[in-house]
């Protein structure tokens, strides 16, 4: 217990020591999104066993609930004077929606559930591989909706999303008693508040995990057929993955809508899904501690470690083997490689799940069948 | 109980073939009662088929690897984009420009095809060695990874190699130029080329499934590979004949789809492979004569979705469309009943 409160110390008073307004920090809070995400996706793929290729449906809702709920999307409604509910100050005397951050929290996770759930459903007779597809056909069609959204009217005058134009700006997130958040000049607030969403998923994390339910999504990972034989109801444990998983993701994308200040529609591509798939994959499908390492690791190589790269070392080896480009410029290859080279070389990942070792050791696994013995 | 299963046995044996039979005759019975006639459906059918027999030849990858062995070679599509780069490379080094003469083309062309099919093919049969083979006795899901890991790596290998927005190529065969005209229904030279590539191909690639000793040995191996390698066949040797099939064929769409398209992308395929790969499900995965036939129907669908509702639109169609089948019909419109379909 000493080393976890000595180190979680350390990172809250962390930000102290920064400048306010530092990059460094910035990039901290985008890694800190990045845990609750991919933290989500290891309920589906790493528990439950289950791929899900389209995991930036839910960043999609997650951040479109903070473009309609705290910006002046929504301009013509109320006679143009607006709906605040728990806004500050300020955003209470605009336009358009404007809620309290925390309801937006609590309304992304119930449309990213509900989305996990219908998502999940046109899989549930399908095993492996097709659900992989399935799910990446849903994410596309959702990115595809959110970047062609403003051709979509729906209720009245009001469009899906802006298109390609991204939603902005977007209110600074408002706590009850904390007050109002000022990107502008200090960021460490939102630092805490990414280090208080990680904490929360992290014990929800691992409450679920050892929870009835959480039994249930390993017997399933381990052997469907077995699982449902000894009473794991199926349609339900799959489809509570899903929404769980997705739920998360909503969270994590409406934080990253107010702490970006935009929501644009041009980032919910499938490279994103891969992005933190390969977290996932990096840390150890499974393990819990696995993801969030290998959450900030790939963050930080996004966000800092190939610049360095380009700047440094990286770009001496490129010109001496002759080759004219920056790592920063491949970066999905780099992610691509990433998959395939952790996947070859240790596919239990870099902090494995000792149960999840066992089943790829001894042969069992997802599906519980090699190619070989799925003829059989 | 009864009732509502047969409803639902209703409903997978027929739901699909009538979603798919309604998306044309809605625009045409559209086009008819505003007075159009069906001139444009028609226009729409004939580009449909062509681009769609393009689409065959993909989905033929897809569906002979996964026939053999359960893989969804995620990485297809990318051999597809470079055959297509190859092809535009090979423009230049055999000097084949808009002033070329008939017999130079076609001489230039035909070299073209055979060497970009052999770059695919190769850069296929490399795939599986490096990055199937060793997972070969993990868990499913182990390889699927890979296959997209792969498949990303070679995506930014094309923005290397070309940049990263599309690039216009020479017109070398005048693509578009019309060569027959039935009242107003027009069918032009890549239509024309497209068709003319492909059926040979298939007709060559079900002949040597069906005829040759490497093609029974594929057979045997997709069916029981534990079985054929006691029978005496090199499972791992045809394994890798199959991928090589496979590139072979995304190759020689690869150069049909830079003269059809005159412009190649390092993401083209990307979407071609998901359009291929809905084909290929479509057909019945696993079915040789499935693909092409679902490569021919998803290239109208897509077509008329370019043509009527915004190629913006095109990949959520295909999409939709992947995913009913895969509710409705797993098995594809005539493959049989697989494990995946439960």
């Amino acid at each position: 217990m000493l080393p976890a409160a000595v180190a979680l110390t350390a990172l809250v008073i962390f930000p102290v020591f920064r400048d306010p307004l530092d990059s460094f920090l910035g990039d901290s809070i985008l890694a800190l999104a990045f845990v609750v995400m991919a933290l989500g996706l290891n309920i589906v793929v790493g528990f439950a066993g289950l791929l899900d290729l389209g995991y930036v449906a839910f960043y999609a809702f997650g951040a479109l609930a903070t473009g309609w709920w705290a910006s002046d999307f929504f301009t013509g409604v109320n006679g143009e004077r607006g709906i605040h509910i728990g806004a500050s100050e300020f955003a209470s005397s605009l336009p358009g929606v404007h809620l309290n951050f925390l309801l937006i929290l609590v309304g992304a996770v119930i449309i990213t559930a509900i989305a996990g759930a219908i998502i999940g459903l046109p899989t549930l007779r399908l095993r492996g591989d097709y659900i992989a597809i399935v799910t990446l056909a849903f994410g596309e069609i959702i990115g595809r909706i959110a970047q062609n959204g403003d051709e979509l009217t729906l209720i009245g005058d009001y469009k899906f999303s802006n298109g390609r134009q991204s939603i902005s700006p977007i209110d600074q997130i408002n706590l009850p008693l904390i007050g109002e958040f000022d990107q502008a000049t200090n960021l460490r607030p939102y630092f805490w508040m990414g280090l208080a969403l990680v904490l929360v998923v992290l014990f929800v994390n691992f409450r679920l995990r050892d929870s009835r339910m959480g039994r249930a999504w390993i017997a399933l990972r381990e052997d469907e057929v077995a699982a449902a034989s000894m009473g794991v109801p199926l349609v339900k444990t799959k489809l509570m993955a899903y929404a769980v998983g997705a739920g998360f993701g909503g969270i994590s994308g409406a934080f990253l809508g107010a702490f970006l200040n935009s929501v644009n529609a041009n980032q919910f591509q499938f490279g994103f899904s891969i992005f933190i798939l390969a977290m996932v994959i990096l840390g150890g499908l499974g393990s819990i501690w696995g993801v969030v390492i290998g959450a900030v690791l790939l963050s930080f190589v996004n966000t800092r470690f190939l610049t360095q790269l380009d700047q440094g070392i990286g770009n001496d080896v490129l010109n001496a083997l002759g080759l004219d480009f920056t790592f920063n410029e491949v970066k999905f290859g780099v992610f691509g490689f990433i998959l395939v080279l952790v996947m070859v070389l240790r596919p239990e990942g870099l902090l494995p799940e000792r149960r999840r070792k066992l089943e790829l050791t001894e042969g069992v696994g997802t599906g519980g069948e090699s190619v070989y013995e799925a003829r059989a | 109980m009864r009732g509502a299963a047969a409803v639902w046995e209703f409903v997978s044996k027929y739901g699909l073939i009538a979603l798919l039979i309604a998306f044309p005759a809605y625009f045409a019975i559209t086009d008819l009662s505003n007075g159009e006639g069906l001139t444009r459906i028609g226009n729409n059918l004939v580009a449909g088929l062509s681009n769609g027999s393009i689409w065959a030849l993909v989905a033929l990858g897809y569906t002979l690897v996964y026939g053999i062995i359960e893989l969804i070679n995620f990485a297809h599509g990318e051999v597809f984009m470079i055959g297509s780069f190859v092809a535009f490379a090979l423009y230049g080094t055999l000097g084949l420009t808009l002033a070329t003469g008939p017999l130079g083309l076609a001489v230039g062309l035909f070299v073209a095809l055979i060497l970009s099919m052999l770059a695919s093919g190769t850069l296929n049969v490399m795939i599986e060695r490096v990055a199937y083979r060793p997972l070969r006795n993990a868990p499913k899901l182990a390889p699927l990874i890979t296959a997209v890991g792969v498949s990303f790596i070679l995506q930014n290998v094309g923005i290397l190699w070309l940049g990263s927005s599309q690039k216009a190529i020479p017109d070398l065969i005048g693509a578009q130029r019309v060569l027959v005209d039935v009242a107003g229904v027009t069918i032009s030279r890549a239509d024309v080329l497209a068709v003319g590539v492909t059926v040979p191909l298939v007709f060559l690639l079900t002949a040597f499934v069906s005829r040759s000793r490497l093609g029974k040995a594929m057979r045997a191996t997709a069916q029981d590979p534990e079985a054929a390698r006691l029978m005496g066949i090199n499972v791992d040797t045809t394994i890798s004949l199959t991928f090589l099939l496979g590139g072979l064929l995304a190759g020689a769409a690869g150069l049909i789809n830079a003269l059809y398209q005159t412009n190649v992308w390092y993401f083209q395929g990307f979407t071609a492979g998901l359009i291929a790969f809905t084909a290929a499900v479509m057909g019945g995965i696993g079915n040789l004569r499935g693909a092409v036939l679902g490569g021919l129907i998803i290239g109208v669908i897509q077509q008329i979705s370019d043509n009527r509702i915004g190629n913006q639109w095109t990949p959520a169609v295909v999409f939709a469309y992947l995913v009913l089948i895969m509710v409705f019909r797993p098995q594809g419109l005539i493959g049989e009943e697989t494990r995946e379909a439960g």
